[in-house]
């Protein structure tokens, strides 16, 4: 089970003065279960390709094969896919629109097909999963704090039990809080559901510390793919396009050339902090 | 004399049902004292809901206090006779670029407010590239403001806001719909105003590392300021912060870590030159 991306290519406009190359095949295998993070600049292709993978964008040229099936063919059902493959987009919650919050997460199975009952049974369980107090949960969903509504939002897309799940930049604009609430669910659901979690970001700490694998794009190409210490250790490449490294792999590097024995592909808190305290305690 | 003078200021939003009979009131300011100096750059951090954004708009006066006292330039904002005074020395600049630009080119965008204000048209063009050089974007000024990243647009949004010649800008939340590099463009704009045109800032926002440059931070909480001090001071209360849902740069929280792991770092570290002397030593 997985997603193989075969020189998918996708042109705005084609054939017009306004015509943009969005991406420029790309080629990419997403193993079943793995969390993974997608970072670039704005305008790098990222958001249109996460939009291929559930088929609202249909490839210029190039294919998709999902689960070994090639989703443009004519027999496909692009219907099924969506509802396999959820996709939370920015800002989800202006996608609001139920009268309490309850009924607006039933909406997506309902729409599948789902009888009332298995449809609230879907709706408990994904209210559930995102950590929402259920005290909340037959209110107005537009009642709720900008973090809240968040989470209903993407409760609304769990409801529809999919086996991978994209996030497009789903801490943007919520406090800090909020964003580390945001991700430990999601972090928590790939373990617990074992889903496929597909996560744009464009904080570089967020991914470091969540993701397993991060893809960086850059005019419509992948230019690395790799674990985020893989990714990171590339960070001059990264900053000619307008990214960074978290914070400490800088420090570490600057510590480094200070003289210090220190792990200088260190990502995360964690990793930097034992790190200078080992290197520390051996002196 | 302070440029702003906030006493006891609480703001109430009363929502009513349709008799008109009040259903709930939510003290959104409760009791707030803020001063801001002329040319001061000022921070206000907090939540999702802690009042801060209520307090922004109610320096040009977009609300108006409940009870309690708030003067801006010395004037009263409850007096009606002040608000164009007020609204002109107070510029805003909201979270969404999109919903501040209106004109199909630049310069127009720019100059739509002296304008609205009968600016006689030669001043106008030098308010405009003027402006537009402050933060810097006076090449694009014949562009269209559609085909400008999140960043320029921003900046075309504080160009807008320049060309009124205001004492003070109020940025609520300016960085929160940009990606790194466009909120870096943003912020160097920002500090540069403040440092080379002396423009009072105040800027609302939740990210840690944007506050670093301020000459002060306030931090609120369920409409109380719970905290102020220069961003050494406030930064240095690393767990008091988290109690308040908010949290400090990376590098901060590193060296307030390995300090309690034992090591010899000072408190209130801020950037990654002070961590590496501080371990250097």
């Amino acid at each position: 089970m997985s997603m193989i991306l075969d020189k998918v290519d996708y042109k705005y406009s084609p054939g017009t003065a306004y015509e943009k190359h969005a991406l420029r095949e790309v080629s990419l295998k997403i193993e079943d279960g793995q969390f993974i993070g997608v970072i670039g600049h704005t305008g790098s292709g990222k958001s249109t390709l996460i939009q291929h993978l559930n088929g609202l964008m249909k490839a210029t040229s190039g294919a998709i094969y999902y689960n070994g099936e090639d989703i443009y063919d004519k027999d496909y059902d692009l219907r099924k896919l969506r509802q396999k493959v959820g996709l939370v987009f920015q800002y989800p919650e202006h996608q609001l629109f139920e009268t309490t919050i309850f009924k607006d997460v039933c909406f997506g199975p309902k729409n599948k097909g789902l009888s009332q009952k298995d449809a609230e049974l879907k709706a408990f369980e994904a209210l559930r999963a995102v950590g929402l107090p259920e005290n909340l949960w037959y209110q107005s969903p537009f009642e709720l704090s900008g973090g809240q509504k968040r989470r209903v939002a993407i409760a609304g897309v769990l409801a529809m039990k999919p086996e991978m799940l994209i996030l497009d930049e789903p801490t943007a604009g919520l406090d800090p809080k909020g964003r580390d609430e945001i991700l430990d669910q999601v972090a928590k659901m790939h373990r617990e559901w074992k889903m496929t979690v597909i996560l744009v970001s464009h904080s570089m700490e967020d991914v470091a510390n969540y993701v397993e694998r991060l893809i960086v794009m850059n005019r419509g190409k992948v230019m690395l793919d790799g674990t985020p210490r893989e990714v990171f250790a590339h960070y001059k490449e990264l900053e000619e396009v307008g990214l960074s490294a978290p914070q400490v792999t800088y420090l570490m590097h600057e510590l480094r050339r200070k003289g210090l024995s220190v792990d200088v592909n260190a990502t995360t808190l964690e990793e930097a902090k034992d790190s200078i305290l080992k290197t520390f305690g051996a002196k | 004399m302070n440029f702003i003078e906030a006493r006891k200021l609480v703001h109430e939003y009363i929502r009513r049902d349709e008799e008109g009979n009040v259903e709930s009131i939510q003290t959104a300011l409760d009791h707030v004292d803020i001063d801001v100096k002329p040319g001061e750059f000022v921070a206000v951090l907090g939540h999702n809901g802690s009042g801060k954004s209520t307090f922004a708009k109610h320096l040009n006066v977009l609300l108006v206090p409940t009870e309690g006292t708030l003067w801006v330039d010395g004037k009263d904002v409850t007096e009606e006779e002040n608000l164009w005074d007020i609204r002109k020395n107070a510029g805003m600049v909201f979270q969404n670029p999109d919903n501040q630009i209106i004109a199909s080119v630049v310069e127009e965008d720019v100059g739509f407010g002296p304008e609205n204000i009968g600016i006689p048209t030669e001043e106008i063009l030098k308010r405009v590239d003027k402006s537009l050089k402050s933060v810097g974007m006076l090449e694009y000024r014949e562009h269209s403001p559609n085909k400008l990243s999140g960043g320029q647009k921003q900046r075309v949004a504080i160009a807008g806001v320049m060309a009124m010649e205001p004492k003070c800008i109020v940025l609520d939340e300016p960085t929160a719909m940009l990606d790194p590099n466009g909120r870096k463009e943003v912020l160097d704009a920002v500090e540069r105003l403040n440092q080379e045109k002396g423009v009072t800032i105040i800027l609302i926002t939740h990210y840690m590392e944007e506050v670093v440059r301020a000459d002060r931070v306030y931090v609120m909480d369920q409409g109380k300021v719970v905290m102020e001090g220069t961003p050494r001071e406030v930064f240095s209360q690393v767990d008091t912060l988290k109690k308040y849902r908010l949290d400090v740069p990376q590098i901060t929280l590193l060296a307030h870590e390995l300090r309690q792991a034992g090591m010899a770092v000072p408190k209130g570290i801020l950037t990654r030159q002070e961590l590496v002397e501080a371990l250097c030593q």
